[in-house]
């Protein structure tokens, strides 16, 4: 009987309808409507503590992001762009518990017209348990991620809308928005230009160049290694993996004290026999060639060690039915190696792209991204992080630094496009649930 | 007849092409530990093979009394020993709500860890100094620490999840019909299941905070606070030829029992990388 009168109500007067609008107007009131009541008077009272703690936080938070202060000196831009950062993740985390207290009042509304039990005490509580165990787990590690990977990420997006350097910093000035005149200034002023150019295309070079080595040379090892005439393979591989397991950069300022003109090793006992003697580190030309051959140095022990297990992994049956057929050993490893080796690494290939792209050690530690270049504001092997690096922490140009970021985000973002396509690990999401 | 002499040459130019690649491998490695028994810190008179070898850095490292190498020595495994226990609980508690629960904002969860990899920590430096600077933990140990935990998050959640997708569901399921809650599942299933993986991690945030510099450079200031990697650049910032034998004494002592750490566990890196990544 019950049920056939629920559901006949339809329209505002529904209890679903009903519970669903107190908990819209008060949280948790829905819930004490449905007779829930512990789970409704939670609900009013984290509501209500979550108002009267951030309120405050949050108004001063929002409004300082829209206007960055209005009285120099007083409000200090950069504090009060902070806190609105912090302010949106605060009211995210109120908004979802906001949507979860309207989800879960309309949802047992439903049972209730559906006319099944009210749980008990415990078992709402052992209900609450199950379903929010998950949250549970990922709550301290989701927070820390927030607060030290995403909100300074957030916080450099917004720096690069802004009108942040050297000359104009708080609490003397006030900050300003000022839209994409940063990105405009990186096209339109010379000096910015140049430098900007001149360092993307050896950037691009530099990523390109010094990975693809990298993975040829690993590649070529494993595959030597891997032939069945060479003996004392363990030797071998702990011999070829050894660069791995230096600490980078130890063997960087090695290496930066090995090319170094006057006492390095390599001038002095190595090309002196041949009399030559090259700047590896006043002239960008070779410094660039030195850091391609110290990263390949670096990097290939990782591709050796890592198609060294994927190569033990290409069916034998396959190798014998190319020589069945008699095929090469040149077109074996074309068409059956190379696409194994590459298909069940390029998540991790993709990943080394990105890394040299970003990285900052090598650059840095070996020769601070110098020799200066007349007529730009970069060193000649800087590549772009480490330039951002040099305009934040060397020449305060933080608008700069921030747009610039931005551009090589965007970039990042493109490696991480091709990752998600290629991730296998996505493919059988359906399947898993 | 033929075949077999051609076969000998291959495997003679393959040996002849390993033994070309170890000196590489070798030369920079020995030259600096040759470095650093040179007397003196003057590195135009300093010679591959010097005639009078001393252990004289060494012994400056650990017993001058302006030698602050000990102490960060301490520092780092301070900073290591609990990074790599933090990041092994955190990142085993987050990889098993995204390995066997299902709830809302869980795919974006995983998108956005797969995004955030890619980016580099150096991206958000200036807000990183700053945050820590309101919060009072610059120069500090803490801080570092602080940083080094939240952002190892998205790569090693990843690879902890790859790893807990290869255990089957059968296994969690039968326990939970025999009675056991979820943290009992976590605990005595999937945790020991996961060893490898988990070594993985503590390892790989272990060795961390011996080999970062860039970090610390930019959170801590006072020498007594810095960590090995930045002390030992101290030595060669400032008058880069005179202390590089000092520094390279340093840096051997590091380097070896990394290396040695690296080189016995080298197989479950490996496998762990790449049951993590290169699944399907």
């Amino acid at each position: 009987m019950t049920n056939n009168q629920a559901e006949k109500k339809t329209g505002l007067s529904a209890p679903r309808n009903i519970a669903t609008l107190l908990s819209v107007l008060v949280p948790g009131l829905g819930q004490l409507y449905n007779r829930r009541l512990l789970k409704g008077f939670i609900l009013l009272i984290v509501s209500i503590s979550f108002l009267v703690t951030t309120w405050d936080y949050i108004d001063i938070g929002i409004w300082g992001l829209f206007t960055l202060g209005t009285i120099p000196r007083e409000h200090h831009s950069i504090q009060l762009l902070l806190q609105g950062l912090i302010s949106l993740i605060v009211l995210f985390f109120g908004i979802c518990i906001y949507a979860y207290n309207i989800l879960d009042a309309r949802k047992d509304a439903k049972t209730r017209e559906e006319g099944k039990p009210i749980p008990t005490l415990l078992e709402g509580i052992s209900n609450f348990y199950d379903r929010g165990f998950p949250y549970f787990l990922i709550l301290p590690g989701l927070v820390m991620l927030l607060f030290i990977v995403v909100l300074p990420l957030l916080f450099m997006l917004a720096l690069a809308f802004t009108d942040y350097n050297q000359y104009n910093s708080p609490p003397r000035n006030l900050l300003s928005w000022v839209g994409f005149a940063n990105f405009t200034d990186l096209i339109n002023i010379d000096i910015w230009k140049n430098t900007f150019l001149s360092v993307f295309t050896w950037t691009i070079v530099w990523t390109v160049v010094a990975t693809t080595l990298q993975i040829i040379l690993g590649f070529f090892l494993a595959l030597l290694v891997n032939d069945k005439r060479i003996k004392f393979k363990r030797t071998i591989r702990t011999v070829l993996i050894l660069p791995w397991a230096v600490p980078a950069f130890v063997s960087i300022l090695i290496f930066s004290a090995l090319f170094n003109p006057t006492f390095g090793a390599i001038n002095r006992d190595i090309l002196s026999h041949f009399e030559i003697m090259i700047p590896w580190l006043s002239d960008p030309f070779w410094a660039k060639i030195a850091l391609i051959m110290i990263q390949t140095w670096l990097g290939f022990p990782f591709i050796f060690a890592l198609f060294t297990g994927v190569l033990q992994s290409v069916p034998a049956d396959m190798y014998e039915a190319a020589d069945v057929d008699g095929g090469t050993r040149w077109q074996k490893l074309r068409l059956i190696t190379i696409p194994h080796v590459l298909f069940a690494t390029a998540p991790l290939l993709i990943m080394q792209y990105a890394g040299n792209f970003n990285n900052f050690n090598i650059i840095y530690l070996f020769n601070e991204g110098n020799p200066a270049v007349r007529g730009q504001n970069a060193g000649g092997t800087d590549i772009l992080i480490s330039w951002v690096y040099k305009l934040t922490f060397e020449t305060n140009n933080y608008n700069m630094a921030a747009a610039i970021t931005i551009i090589m985000g965007l970039i990042v973002m493109g490696f991480a496009f091709f990752q998600f396509r290629r991730t296998a690990a996505f493919k059988d999401e359906g399947e898993r649930y | 007849m033929n075949r077999k002499t051609k076969s000998k040459i291959e495997v003679t130019l393959i040996y002849l092409f390993f033994l070309i690649m170890f000196i590489i491998i070798g030369y920079p490695l020995f030259w600096a530990i040759m470095m650093s028994v040179n007397p003196g810190t003057n590195m135009l008179v300093t010679d591959l093979f010097p005639s009078n070898p001393t252990l004289e850095h060494y012994i400056w490292l650990f017993t001058d009394p302006r030698s602050d190498y000990l102490l960060w020595y301490k520092n780092s495994l301070i900073v290591a020993i609990l990074n790599s226990l933090g990041s092994v609980i955190i990142t085993s508690l987050i990889a098993y709500a995204f390995s066997r629960y299902k709830f809302i904002g869980r795919k974006y969860g995983l998108y956005l860890f797969l995004l955030l990899q890619m980016f580099p920590a150096l991206m958000g430096m200036v807000a990183i100094y700053i945050l820590l600077n309101t919060i009072g933990l610059t120069d500090s140990l803490w801080g570092l620490l602080l940083v080094y935990l939240g952002g190892q998050i998205p790569f090693n959640a990843w690879l902890v999840k790859g790893y807990f997708d290869t255990i089957p569901k059968e296994l969690d399921e039968a326990a939970k019909i025999d009675g056991a809650g979820h943290l009992k599942v976590f605990w005595t299933i999937m945790l020991p299941l996961a060893k490898p993986i988990l070594a993985v991690v503590a390892l790989f945030n272990f060795m961390a905070p011996f080999m970062d510099f860039l970090l610390p450079r930019i959170v801590l200031t006072s020498p007594e606070n810095y960590t090995l990697a930045l002390g030992l650049y101290s030595f060669i910032n400032d008058q880069f030829s005179t202390n590089f034998t000092r520094f390279a004494a340093g840096a051997i002592l590091i380097a070896i029992p990394i290396a040695l750490v690296f080189l016995l566990l080298q197989r479950y890196l490996i496998s762990g990388l790449t049951s993590g990544a290169t699944k399907g």
